[in-house]
């Protein structure tokens, strides 16, 4: 039970981050990615200031045994740079780049209720549904 | 055109930052938005469920909360009809092949030092940069 209240205010705050970055607006995250016109930088302060937390927080958190409110951490555990990975990627990097969405600020940008949005991420559990029967084939 | 949100950014950012290393020191998860997406999809662990649409209605809450705030979200969406669509389609096939998203690769993943989520970051943040290029200077 306190693991879900936890995910809920974690999830809370992290999607509090998400609009306060402005990173739900796809103009800014167009803007980031559209190097050759009027470059915004505003995505990589936000990454800036998030991995400003993760790089020296991640290492410290797992030095510990266990997780606070759960049994065990759950890491990923491949390691290899494989065709799935690369090919993953870049089919993410063109959905990314034609509507500026990913699949966060995507998810948070429903509070707006724009029917657009809604449209986006039906799509993308779409996706992951059909991406899933591909991984799993044997 | 957008004036950069320096301020916004880095305060979004950390507060992003620090949602990943909470989730990861409580929950003992990793904070990748598709992962958790994917796995209430897929998951037929009922445990496995719960704790992941409480942290996406938590997700939708937390925005809808700096729009109480600031009376309004930012939000100009970039395309719509089939083209939204097609994309939407794209990032959740992408993402589930890939194993990870922005967050997941990019945030959290780098965090670990990953090599796989080094690569994957790289290779969505140029895709995309070139896929914009593409679409908004070229056709």
């Amino acid at each position: 039970m306190a693991a879900i209240v936890s995910a809920l205010f974690i999830g809370a705050l992290f999607g509090f981050g998400l609009a306060v970055s402005e990173m739900i607006d796809p103009a800014r995250v167009i803007g980031f990615l559209d190097v050759t016109g009027r470059w915004d930088p505003t995505l990589l302060f936000v990454m800036g200031g998030a991995l400003a937390v993760t790089v020296p927080g991640f290492p410290l958190i797992l030095r510990r045994v266990r997780p606070l409110l759960a049994e065990f951490f759950v890491l990923p555990t491949r390691s290899k740079l494989d065709g799935s990975l690369i090919a993953g990627a870049i089919v993410f990097g063109i959905g990314w780049g034609i509507a500026g969405f990913c699949p966060g600020p995507a998810l948070a940008a429903l509070s707006s209720g724009s029917p657009g949005v809604a449209l986006f991420v039906v799509a993308m559990i779409a996706g992951q549904w059909a991406g899933s029967l591909l991984e799993q084939r044997p | 055109m957008n004036e950069p949100n320096i301020i916004g950014g880095l305060l979004g950012g950390a507060l992003i930052g620090l949602a990943s290393a909470l989730l990861l020191l409580l929950n003992g998860r990793i904070a990748g938005i598709s992962g958790i997406l994917g796995g209430v999809i897929k998951s037929n662990v009922p445990g496995e469920r719960v704790w992941r649409v409480a942290f996406i209605l938590g997700l939708v809450g937390g925005a809808a909360l700096d729009a109480l705030i600031r009376g309004g979200l930012p939000l100009r969406m970039q395309t719509a009809g089939p083209m939204l669509i097609f994309a939407g389609l794209l990032v959740g096939f992408g993402t589930r092949l890939g194993s990870g998203c922005t967050s997941g690769h990019g945030v959290c993943g780098l965090a670990r030092r990953s090599p796989r989520s080094l690569v994957a970051t790289m290779i969505f943040m140029i895709v995309a940069a070139l896929t914009v290029f593409l679409t908004r200077h070229y056709f």
